[in-house]
């Protein structure tokens, strides 16, 4: 079947809502029947291109780490659309639930708490494989040390043996990277991969990330709170504030101009290795409100510098700054610009 | 010539465990003037945090201080018995913990961690004088004082750290040691914590030695820096001279690990291997695995300490 | 893997290592005493009248006889049995039910986990010998019976055990990752979970072991247990009791000593392997 030029994305997420219910004692269900909900995420939108590596940016309760594990479906939505590969993640069958998961992989953050301290890493790498049926059970265990090999946890027989107490930190997360990707996946959600790992290490992780996307073709969401690292790994980043994204855009775009006022007081406060450099910081006020009640309007009010009347009323759209760059914010609306500067 | 206001002389720190002998630390020696920030700079095992506690005397079992000197204004710190160390931590010396989470109790009103420090340190003084303080310090670092009713949990993260920070400077100590005091923080937390610190130095006059992974923050923060690597210091100097020409391939290698924002290109360069076991530590240079620039006597000799372009640095190359 | 744990551990001092290996030893002693009581002992422990009643330790009983001339020895040496099979019958029995029980409640949740707790806490609120006693009571005596009994009241133990911990590993990322792979519930189960709850199940078994023992000798003691005519700890504990009036200390101090040697041995295992077992995870310096 021709498509012809029009390219679909290989993911495109619209909509997608998660609440968690807040809990609450056997005597407040008795009581009242309000129920309280964190919006973890509250209607996100965006597409992803085949190889590309997309940055999920943010600081706690931005909902990046839900997006993440919706975007697998390990936990279920509360409202919204997943399509990846053409195929309906949301409404897939426990079956078709099961292929996907062969394709689409996740790295997690705490590689002590991703492996059972009772299995050694070789079979907990080899239990993907048993899982999916993959090759014979001769077979398995060869390309379980083959892959150990490609993560650089040499020499893979000894490796293969070990229990994850019995390894470094570094070490135990080129295991769980060696785990999603034994499975040969289209797509592999990383969550802070580098985050608990020393930072003379961090580096030769993402380099085998980066590595390993050029052999298998791969397409990774990088999720992370580290603005510096995701320059360094991501060709998109979208930056995402209490549940909602607030700017997306290739990398240098958002990195050297980003637009939202959240976005800019991020890049002004990261420390910067350089003794020299004079830092600007152009800090919000307060802490970022709990995702149970947020603001009104656009989110990022209450601390924005530069807010103005309609942001505490009319929560923001996303707004095109070119074709790849695009803000959620009032400042670059068209018919807002034209109030504020009603001269020009 | 101005006398320091701290200084370590061959301090060395081990923990036993099953295994054998951790040796955290290993000949340890430093000295810190009055007024200045030192930074000290290493990953985990680098020995920086048990450092850090080593200075209170705060070594926890089954660690011990096998080795060393310490000096605080004419104070042998190893030599004070129990009560003179409760009267130097927190009134001379204080810490900032890293997560201030478990470092509050979650039992106490803020304003009641106040009143037990101050009335702690100085008994003869009144409630009402202890809650007024609590007032004016928490009223510096952007906390209202009507907070001082709430309890711990309350309080966001970046809150609690500054409650940790007015502690530490309730009683005008003149050295504070900050331990990762921004690692568990988000980033817009951190620089505001950030600011504050160095707002509050200059205005108190504080010496600062400032623990932590992180090389953007002791640039930002720190006049001079301990590069530490398998308890030991292996280069130590001010921060633009490290900065500018690091000479310890450790430190070479640290620096540009490190992601830079401004200078993608020259960032996230991996330094092969991992860091060593701190009980079969390898002979002679401890660096030597994992160094670029390993030759003959790295592997037999532990290279000293020596002073080389305004700084002091411990490898062969510079013997 | 355990064997080698244990022995890295000997070689190193390791305390908790002593213990497991005391522990055990003590356990396969009584065991092996009362498997070979049969051949070994020199009496019939039933057969009263083999010498004259309420002798002291001598030359030729040498733990003496009651008051019914049977040989204490004979006696101490065959009564274990009852006790070690009731304790053996009872601690399969429950912790295949509780485990099974605990394991379903914890990782299905819901209606069903809350149900089942409310119903295991309330057996677990009684003391457990007066539950034992009146669950005997209605079933008569017997072994199996005895194992029954003992079982009901260590259900909720394993229960409360399993469920608390498989609750925390259910939200543990590796379970978390090995959904994330595509296994199965049933895989996750076993592979995943099952084994990070042994060490704490093996705990429980063996205090489950030195309990029941407790438990069987108290409900022998009581008439509760096996009729008489067995030779068994319990009773020689209800003769042991009296005769101590008239002196005779050796009818209830030499099997009375067995019981605690018996209980003592499990509890220690229990304690060593529980040390052994849950931190050898926490080793990192």
């Amino acid at each position: 079947m021709t498509r012809g030029c029009l390219l679909l994305p290989f993911v495109e997420v619209t909509g997608l809502r998660k609440y968690f219910p807040v809990q609450r004692s056997f005597l407040e269900n008795a009581v009242s029947r309000k129920h309280e909900f964190v919006r973890a995420v509250d209607d996100v939108e965006f597409t992803i291109e085949k190889g590309e590596t997309f940055g999920l940016v943010g600081e706690s309760g931005s909902g990046k780490t839900t997006t993440g594990r919706l975007l697998l479906r390990l936990i279920e939505p509360t409202s919204g659309k997943i399509t990846i590969q053409e195929k309906d993640i949301v409404s897939a069958h426990p079956n078709e639930l099961r292929d996907f998961r062969r394709q689409a992989q996740m790295i997690f953050q705490d590689p002590t708490a991703a492996l059972s301290p009772r299995m050694t890493i070789g079979q907990a790498i080899k239990d993907a494989l048993d899982i999916h049926q993959i090759g014979s059970s001769n077979t398995r265990k060869e390309l379980v040390l083959q892959m150990l090999d490609r993560v650089g946890l040499v020499p893979a027989k000894l490796f293969y043996d070990k229990y994850p107490h019995q390894l470094s930190g570094g070490q135990r997360q080129r295991a769980v990277i060696g785990r999603a990707m034994i499975l040969e996946p289209h797509l592999v959600v990383a969550d802070e991969p580098v985050a608990m790992v020393d930072v003379s290490i961090r580096a030769q992780i993402l380099n085998l990330l980066l590595s390993l996307k050029r052999d298998l073709g791969l397409t990774y969401v990088f999720i992370t709170h580290d603005l510096a690292t995701a320059n360094y790994f991501c060709d998109r980043i979208a930056i995402m504030y209490l549940g909602k994204i607030v700017e997306v855009g290739l990398r240098e775009e958002v990195f050297n101009s980003p637009k939202h006022p959240y976005a800019v007081a991020l890049m002004s406060a990261i420390p910067v290795p350089d003794p020299q450099h004079k830092l600007q910081r152009t800090l919000p006020r307060g802490e970022i409100p709990s995702p149970i009640n947020p603001p009104a309007g656009c989110r990022f009010h209450p601390r924005c510098p530069k807010a103005f009347d309609i942001c505490s009323i009319k929560e923001p759209g996303m707004i095109k700054i070119s074709q790849t760059h695009r803000v959620a914010c009032h400042l670059f609306s068209v018919e807002e610009q034209k109030l504020l500067q009603p001269d020009a | 010539m101005v006398k320091p206001l701290l200084s370590i002389q061959n301090l060395s720190v081990e923990y036993a465990s099953k295994r054998g002998q951790v040796k955290a630390v290993t000949d340890v020696s430093l000295v810190l003037d009055e007024g200045s920030t030192l930074g000290i700079v290493g990953e985990s095992g680098s020995g920086k945090s048990t450092l850090g506690f080593a200075i209170l005397n705060l070594i926890p079992l089954p660690g011990r201080i096998v080795a060393g000197r310490i000096t605080f204004d004419h104070t042998d710190i190893l030599k004070q018995n129990e009560d003179d160390m409760r009267r130097i931590r927190g009134g001379q010396i204080s810490i900032i913990f890293q997560d201030p989470l478990t470092s509050l109790n979650p039992l106490l009103k803020i304003r009641d961690h106040f009143t037990e420090l101050l009335r702690i340190h100085s008994p003869s003084t009144s409630k009402e004088d202890a809650i007024s303080k609590a007032g004016q310090l928490l009223d510096n670092l952007a906390i209202s004082p009507e907070r001082l009713s709430d309890y711990p949990h309350q309080f966001s993260g970046g809150m609690r750290q500054r409650v940790m920070i007015g502690l530490a400077l309730a009683l005008n100590p003149r050295l504070v040691i900050a331990d990762e005091p921004t690692t568990a923080l988000d980033v817009i937390v951190e620089a505001q914590i950030l600011e504050l610190m160095k707002r509050l130095k200059d205005e108190y006059g504080l010496t600062v030695i400032l623990i932590t992974h992180n090389i953007g923050i002791v640039a930002e923060m720190a006049d001079r820096i301990a590069v530490m690597y398998a308890g030991q210091i292996v280069e130590m100097g001010p921060t633009n001279d490290i900065f500018a020409d690091p000479l310890h391939p450790y430190t070479k290698g640290l620096l540009e690990s490190a992601p830079n924002i401004l200078h993608p290109e020259r960032s996230m360069r991996p330094i092969p291997g991992s860091p060593p076991d701190l009980i079969t530590l390898p002979s002679g240079c401890k660096f030597h695995p994992r160094c670029s620039r390993v030759f003959e006597p790295c592997r037999i000799r532990e290279p000293l300490p020596v002073e080389c372009n305004r700084r002091l640095v411990a490898c062969h190359l510079y013997d | 893997m355990s064997r080698k744990l244990r022995f890295e551990s000997l070689a190193t001092g390791g305390a908790s290592a002593w213990m497991v290996v005391i522990g055990g030893v003590t356990i396969l002693t009584v065991v092996m005493m009362t498997v070979l009581s049969h051949y070994i002992s020199p009496f019939n422990p039933t057969a009263i009248n083999v010498g004259p009643i309420l002798q002291p330790p001598n030359s030729r009983f040498p733990l003496g006889t009651n008051h019914l001339g049977e040989d204490m020895l004979s006696r101490v040496l065959c009564g274990g049995s009852v006790m070690l099979q009731v304790a053996i019958l009872s601690v399969v029995i429950c912790s295949i039910t509780g485990v099974s029980i605990g394991l379903m409640s914890a990782y299905v949740g819901g209606f069903v986990g809350k149900i089942s707790s409310l119903v295991m806490d309330s057996i677990y609120a009684f003391p457990g010998l007066v539950l034992a006693i009146a669950i005997a009571a209605m079933l008569g005596p017997g072994v199996i019976n005895m194992a029954l009994a003992i079982a009901v009241v260590y259900v909720p133990s394993y229960f409360r055990v399993v469920r608390s911990q498989v609750l925390t590993v259910k939200e543990l990322t590796y379970v978390e990752a090995a959904r994330a792979l595509g296994a199965k519930s049933r895989r996750i189960i076993t592979r995943y979970i099952l084994p990070n709850l042994l060490p704490s199940v093996v705990v429980v078994v063996t205090l489950n072991f030195a309990d029941a023992i407790l438990m069987a000798a108290g409900l022998t003691f009581l008439g509760l247990g096996v009729p008489v005519s067995i030779a068994d700890w319990g009773w020689d504990l209800t003769y042991g009791r009296q005769l101590m009036f008239v002196g005779a200390w050796w009818v209830g101090g030499f099997p009375g000593f067995m019981i605690v040697v018996t209980v003592w041995g499990f509890t220690i295992l229990g304690e060593g392997l529980s040390e052994l077992l849950n931190p050898r995870l926490r080793e990192m310096v």
